[in-house]
């Protein structure tokens, strides 16, 4: 008989009351649906897959999001671009801030979903503790890598003229496929610290947790459509993911030559800007970076005379 | 001369007055009557045995014959790069190294006068830009990026930056030195050798400076500049012993490279075509602003990827931009290349020619009205009169798609949201130019305009220490500044 679909495997049951009164107490179930625009739709495909964690116990039955659902998503993105890019860094740094507060209050719930999915507690700990970390990390970042990256060029004419980095736009990230928390927090992070939005594809075969940070993004104070996570299939959802002419970018964290090589050649329809993880250990300091937040950042170049009778000297 | 006429300034053309003619000497350049290809130092028979002409745009005589390149060769000299890399350029102290280039900058300057002649007899653009802009920008390049050569882990804090093997470049025909100087200086800079190829048209400023850089005595390999068209080109992008792509050309083209490298551990820095908005607000100091735009959009024939062939003007002071321009246009001086006095040169290619004209059909055919100078055109060779087009809709093709020559679409605007809402509609994003006179406009605008490089008040500057390059379908990388290292380098600490 297979075994059924069951939330918890915590011993204290979930309205915290001692087993003997609450045994015949029937579980309330979550339905794991994808976050897009702010909302929790189910896929508008209808489908759903049922992974599986190492013993054979069915995780849950979680959305298989179609093309079409991307296409939504990609919208809800680029509509929250603009308005995300413009706001203060220090207010995205303190919306992070936000994000590591939500997803601490919640540790329990995610350390359960881990151990679900085969983590031992003590690796389900690290994890979570970890991907806090790396939200205030970023968090950091918000209103510094702009003062390390920009630079006042010293051109030879009488211009004021400097480089700073801009956020891309649009970015579609397919998480990393281990480390279903710690991978997705690493690369959703950076994106949206420098003021891109993006729309995520979680771990196919442990998304639970991808799920529940899209909870923990809808009580923080982050804009709906900033972060947009679909659960799905990797090798149906890949090629839209890298196709659509209003995306930016692309993250992919896979080592498979041949995703990689097709992630290229389609890129070129538009020009995205490709960026491969495939070999970064996500618990190690190279995990975090400012540099991963250069990785979808322009360089924007203004110039602007310099008022100069005299007629001598360059510019700044 | 001026007459004032309904409170504006009109230029009067109508005087007997005239320039006289002020020819650069042609005899102040050598020009070989055939080159091979500069390949492990020495000059190569091609192994195709074949050669082509290039050929002066503005007369249509043949200036030299060129070797053509093929795979083969192209093999030839990538294995001399990597010779090069491996047992000499990768080896020596970045201090040497850095002599090297400033050695290079120096021999640019000695014979400035020299290129600059080459390159107006090659590709047709008036001596007056070659001399006081392209050579002298190319030499600075050198001298700039030299500089960084020992000092490259300032650049990247935290980091320990890596030089990346041998760099394929494939340059275009518009600024061909100065081009060839954008590519290899920060290549040799940060460690890396180089096999260039220049345009098929315009080969003869890279052959000199070839010339040059074996009379610098840098080792052999270390740079390669061998000559062809587009099967030369594949050669490159696609020889496996290449460990980097730079290229600047039209978008078509990059996207077919990005392609040709997927797959590969190729890094690739691509420069591609624009269309950029350069935006006239009614509060902007017109005169200033109109000679902005001449030189945006008329500057070495419009043969320019951030050319400003968009011009946005605010619907009020619209009628009175347009007959200052159209005034303006009226006062250029088309003709002979070499010609101190000329604004506007020849065009690069029958080709590029015919495309220009393509366009100016397309304009009409879809409504547009045009506008050109009434100026005589040289019996001989390839000429365009700077043309403009009014009543321009947002969705016309010559507001669309990039021309490459001396046309202009003029629309208008009413509003700030208007005009970067139809600024940006553009899958480019090369370039961009304001002009204003406020400054919190300036910075409002320059802000949302989603392109690399933004000129507020002036437009096509360009300076070594400065990094261009473009967003979306403009290609990615920077070229210049402290940025424009890191397409050659490798980051991984």
């Amino acid at each position: 008989m297979e075994k059924s679909i069951k939330k918890s495997s915590l011993s204290v049951s979930p309205n915290g009351l001692e087993k003997k009164t609450s045994s015949k107490r029937l579980e309330v179930l979550k339905t794991y649906k994808i976050y897009i625009g702010g909302q929790f739709p189910r896929t508008e495909s209808g489908r759903f897959y049922t992974p599986v964690n190492a013993t054979g116990k069915k995780l849950a039955n979680v959305c298989l999001s179609s093309r079409k659902d991307f296409r939504d998503a990609v919208v809800a993105a680029r509509s929250a671009f603009g308005k995300w890019a413009d706001r203060a860094a220090f207010n995205r740094g303190q919306i992070l801030y936000r994000m590591a507060e939500m997803l601490e209050g919640r540790k329990a719930q995610f350390i359960d979903e881990l151990m679900q999915q085969d983590a031992t507690k003590a690796k389900a700990e690290k994890e979570v503790n970890l991907a806090i970390d790396r939200l205030i990390y970023y968090a950091g970042w918000c209103d510094k890598y702009q003062q390390l990256f920009s630079t006042v060029n010293p051109v030879a004419t009488s211009h004021f003229n400097f480089s700073v980095p801009e956020p891309m736009g649009v970015v579609s990230i397919i998480a990393p496929q281990s480390d279903s928390l710690l991978g997705l927090v690493s690369v959703i992070a950076p994106v949206i610290a420098g003021g891109n939005t993006c729309v995520v594809l979680a771990s196919e075969t442990k998304p639970l947790c991808s799920v529940t940070f899209a909870e923990v993004l809808n009580s923080s104070d982050l804009p709906g459509a900033v972060v947009n996570i679909l659960t799905g299939k990797p090798s149906e959802l890949l090629p839209w993911f890298v196709d659509h002419m209003d995306v930016n970018a692309t993250i992919y964290c896979e080592n498979d030559s041949t995703n990689r090589k097709m992630l290229q050649e389609k890129s070129a329809s538009n020009l995205k800007r490709i960026v491969f993880y495939d070999t970064i250990n996500w618990y190690s300091e190279k995990g975090e970076s400012p540099y991963h937040i250069m990785d979808t950042q322009e360089i924007k170049t203004t110039w602007h005379p310099i008022e100069n009778i005299a007629g001598s000297g360059g510019g700044y | 001369m001026a007459t004032r006429k309904s409170n504006t300034l009109k230029l009067k053309f109508d005087t007997s007055w005239s320039y006289a003619p002020a020819p650069e000497s042609k005899s102040a350049a050598t020009i070989n009557k055939q080159y091979d290809l500069f390949i492990n130092g020495a000059w190569q028979k091609p192994s195709s045995k074949k050669y082509f002409d290039t050929i002066n745009p503005a007369n249509e005589e043949k200036l030299s014959e060129v070797a053509e390149a093929n795979e083969a060769d192209v093999n030839k000299a990538v294995v001399a790069a990597r010779n090069a890399y491996e047992k000499v350029w990768r080896k020596m102290s970045a201090k040497e190294r850095a002599k090297y280039i400033f050695r290079i900058a120096r021999m640019v300057q000695e014979k400035a006068r020299e290129l600059a002649i080459i390159e107006s007899l090659d590709g047709g653009k008036p001596i007056r830009e070659s001399r006081d802009f392209d050579v002298p920008t190319a030499a600075n390049h050198f001298f700039y990026y030299a500089g960084w050569a020992d000092k490259l882990e300032y650049a990247f804090p935290n980091r320990n930056p890596q030089s990346l093997g041998v760099a394929g470049q494939i340059i275009p025909w518009n600024f061909p030195l100065l081009m060839a100087a954008w590519k290899i200086a920060p290549a040799l800079a940060t460690g890396n050798t180089v096999v260039l190829k220049p345009a098929e048209t315009t080969p003869l400023s890279a052959l000199k400076l070839a010339e040059i850089i074996q009379e610098s005595d840098l080792p052999p390999g270390v740079v390669n500049i061998i000559t062809g068209a587009g099967a030369t080109g594949a050669a490159i992008v696609k020889h496996p012993d290449i460990n980097k792509i730079a290229f600047t050309g039209s978008t078509e083209v990059g996207k077919i490279i990005q392609k040709a490298i997927a797959g590969t551990h190729k890094k690739a820095t691509l420069e591609l075509g624009g269309k950029a908005a350069n935006i006239i607000f009614e509060d902007a100091p017109l005169d200033q602003a109109v000679e902005g735009v001449i030189n945006g959009i008329f500057f070495n024939q419009g043969h320019v990827c951030c050319a400003g062939s968009r011009l946005y003007v605010q619907e009020s002071v619209a009628k009175q931009v347009i007959k200052k321009l159209k005034d303006r246009l009226e006062s250029l001086i088309v003709g002979d290349p070499l010609d101190k006095n000329t604004d506007i040169g020849a065009i690069n290619s029958k080709q590029q020619l015919e495309t220009i004209h393509k366009y100016l059909k397309i304009g009409k055919q879809e409504g547009a009205e045009m506008y050109e100078t009434s100026c005589a055109l040289p019996r001989k060779g390839f000429w365009c009169r700077p043309t403009l087009f009014t009543n321009v809709a947002q969705s016309n093709r010559i507001a669309q798609e990039e021309i490459f020559g001396p046309v202009l679409a003029v629309l208008t605007f009413r509003t700030e949201d208007e005009v970067i809402e139809k600024a940006n509609n553009t899958p480019y994003g090369l370039s961009a130019g304001v002009w204003t006179d406020k400054g919190s406009k300036i910075f409002n605008m320059t802000r949302r305009m989603r392109a690399g490089v933004v000129w507020a008040n002036t437009f096509n500057k360009f300076d070594p220490t400065s990094p261009f390059g473009g967003y979306k379908e403009s290609g990615f990388g920077r070229e210049g500044g402290l940025h424009g290292l890191l397409p050659y380098l490798n980051l991984a600490n």
